[in-house]
């Protein structure tokens, strides 16, 4: 009899070159995303070395983290730094001979978004990048997870990694999401419950009906924080949403084998009976539009809550951190979330930078104007979501409301580039992580949903922003 | 990779949990194009106040803790993103072992790829590690890795079982390992993986 096996057994063993005593595996790695801050070092490396890049066609790099946002970057980068930063990845893929999309090119953006836009990312595979978001690419059923640049080296050098089999954990989102209520939701709900090393050592399967009703680009803001639960690595079975994504994506198979690939990627999903080393289920049609109050993306409470109170916190080590994030973002115990004035929004990142994201954002923002005295940066996750959103109208509604309109990037997700908050500023965001000087020395991060981001900006402070669709 | 067998040096107490890579290492020393020099940039948030000063309450400003060669910390030590750079960091400051009761995965992973031993210990070993070097400033810890021993300023064990440790990372760490060339010298096993997955999923190869 076969044995039942979970999506991620099925795409580990078909990569495993050698197998060690101590389960220790060899594991080939069918795609390599290369970005400007943690590869430069590796390139080193492999000229100290004398090595080359073992399989430059499987290897995609592209600038994204130090790009500036602003237009005038047609006339080059003004900060030093990060101008010899995107000089040494341009120099490094033209010695090796590595594909290289650079910062003008209309395909450029973030790592993570435009993998999937090119059709770089497939079902099955094995997707790396010396970027932790890489678990984004878990959407489309593609076992994918961030690494070190000593890893980026080792790949580069051999197309492999020595590893060890991670544990599963299966997340079960029951039911369905609410009007007004996003994937981003859902995600931060569930790491709310898993807490932020709660997947450690795991891979986390999202299943369950609210997942299945999910778009790709929601599947991809789920898969895509998996890492602030602690777990490396985020999937999804792939089924008919994805291979319609796919589908005609430039780097995608065509014809013949596009068929075949399709009938082995139907063979993906868990087996019936397949056993996860840990479940833990959700029901997703009681959430709320959620966001993070503290300085870990565990922190999160519905819009409708306040502040949380450490006093409460029977354990002495979480309050005494709760205190302390408490003091960091300036908040009270008891305050309702809906009354924290922000003075920054931030809409953009590999978390919730697509089309969709720009979509829901501007459906809020149309016909309102931003309130006074806030900033709004939109930035899209590539050249390509800017150039449809604009082809949509979504750039003047944006603009005409007071926002800024970007060109792409990690931008104010990490504040590598200008986009930086100043100290004690409050900030609405799309992205990731809400840590201490995450976005800024002293910046002080909610995360949120577009929608809830988009509402945030026009009435000035966090909002619940079904209140604002009815 | 400098091999790492035993170390003997000053203990810092750095009782945080979830301590993340942007507070080991911020943004803004992440433009280098170098593993080196990344020391200055080492919990810099912590370090120095915003008009660039040193703050004095932060550990490893003190007097006693400031020449530390292992940092004790809390849960969840190195979240957060991918960067080497907070490994490098830690090396470039003299830090190399960290002993906590939990890390995360791939700070975790980095650092076995730079010498540096990540020590993960049941959480009242750590405790008591916290409160010796918190109560005693300066107190010199040896991290035995041959032995598997932590060992007190008297040079005596300060736990009965030995640590545990993965055991080809260890062995990896007291070799001083060359991963790559390992791996190299698997080279017919990949040759053969790759013939046979262009025959069996033809579409892993890009278009490009």
């Amino acid at each position: 009899m076969i044995r039942s096996r979970t999506l991620y057994q099925k795409i580990w063993d078909a990569h495993v070159v050698e197998r060690g005593e101590d389960g220790t595996c060899l594991l080939y790695i069918d795609r390599h995303l290369v970005h400007e801050v943690t590869s430069p070092q590796a390139f080193e490396g492999l000229r100290a070395a004398g090595r080359r890049v073992r399989r430059t066609d499987l290897t995609l790099a592209v600038p994204d983290h130090n790009v500036p946002t602003t237009p005038d970057r047609v006339f080059g980068i003004r900060d030093e730094e990060s101008r010899l930063q995107v000089e040494a990845l341009e120099t490094n893929t033209r010695d090796f001979g590595v594909p290289y999309i650079p910062m003008l090119d209309s395909r450029q953006g973030i790592v993570h978004v435009v993998g999937p836009e090119q059709g770089f990312t497939l079902p099955g595979l094995t997707i790396v990048c010396g970027d932790s978001h890489t678990s984004t690419h878990g959407a489309f059923g593609a076992l994918a997870f961030g690494i070190g640049t000593s890893e980026v080296e080792h790949v580069l050098a051999t197309q492999s990694l020595r590893l060890r089999p991670a544990k599963t954990l299966n997340v079960v989102c029951d039911g369905t999401l609410a009007k007004g209520v996003t994937a981003k939701d859902l995600i931060l709900h569930i790491i709310g419950i898993l807490g932020t090393a709660g997947g450690t050592g795991h891979v986390i399967e999202y299943t369950g009906e609210a997942l299945r009703g999910l778009s790709m680009e929601g599947r991809m803001t789920v898969c895509n924080m998996s890492i602030e639960a602690g777990a490396r690595a985020g999937l999804i079975a792939p089924d008919d949403v994805t291979f319609a994504y796919l589908k005609g994506r430039p780097l995608a198979p065509q014809g013949a084998v596009w068929d075949q690939a399709v009938e082995a990627w139907r063979g993906l999903p868990s087996d019936p009976g397949a056993r996860y080393d840990a479940t833990v289920h959700v029901d997703a049609s009681v959430l709320a539009p959620t966001v993070t109050w503290g300085t870990s993306p565990q922190d999160v409470a519905p819009i409708t809550g306040v502040v949380p109170d450490p006093a409460q916190e029977p354990d002495p080590v979480k309050a005494a951190s709760m205190r302390q994030a408490l003091a960091y973002m300036g908040l009270e115990p008891g305050t309702r979330l809906q009354d924290l004035a922000v003075d920054r929004v931030f809409i953009g990142s590999c978390t919730n930078g697509r089309l969709e994201d720009l979509r829901e954002a501007a459906s809020v923002v149309r016909g309102r104007t931003v309130a006074p005295g806030v900033q709004v940066l939109v930035v899209p996750g590539s050249g390509l979501v800017k150039r449809q959103a604009e082809e949509e109208g979504l750039d003047r509604i944006f603009r005409e409301a007071g926002c800024l309109w970007r060109e792409p990037g990690c931008s104010m997700c990490l504040g590598m580039n200008e986009d930086r908050l100043s100290p004690g500023e409050r900030c609405a965001s799309t992205s990731n992580r809400n840590f201490e000087g995450r976005q800024g020395r002293g910046g002080r991060t909610h995360l949120l949903s577009p929608a809830m981001a988009a509402a945030a900006a026009v009435t000035g402070h966090l909002t619940d922003v079904r209140e604002m669709t009815r | 990779m400098k091999p790492f067998q035993i170390l003997t040096g000053v203990a810092a107490p750095l009782p945080r949990v979830n301590v993340d890579t942007d507070q080991i290492i911020p943004k803004q020393f992440l433009k280098t194009v170098k593993r080196t020099g990344l020391g200055a940039g080492l919990f810099y948030d912590f370090r120095f106040k915003p008009d660039g000063t040193p703050d004095p309450t932060f550990v490893l400003n003190q007097p006693a803790y400031k020449d530390a060669k292992i940092l004790v910390g809390g849960a969840n030590f190195g979240c957060g993103s991918s960067r080497e750079h907070a490994p490098w960091a830690l090396l470039d400051f003299g830090i190399s072992c960290v002993i906590a009761p939990s890390f995360a995965d791939i700070f975790f992973n980095n650092c076995f790829k730079n010498g540096v031993l990540p020590l993960a210990l049941p959480d009242e070993q750590v405790q008591r590690l916290m409160a010796l070097v918190t109560d005693r400033p300066g107190t010199a810890l040896t991290v035995d890795l041959r032995e598997r021993r932590i060992l007190g300023p008297d040079g005596a064990p300060l736990f009965n079982t030995p640590f545990p440790v993965d055991p080809d990372r260890r062995r990896a760490l007291l070799e001083g390992e060359d991963e790559i060339t390992t791996t190299e010298s698997r080279g017919e096993s990949l040759d053969a993986f790759e013939a046979q997955q262009a025959s069996a999923w033809p579409w892993v190869r890009t278009r490009a």
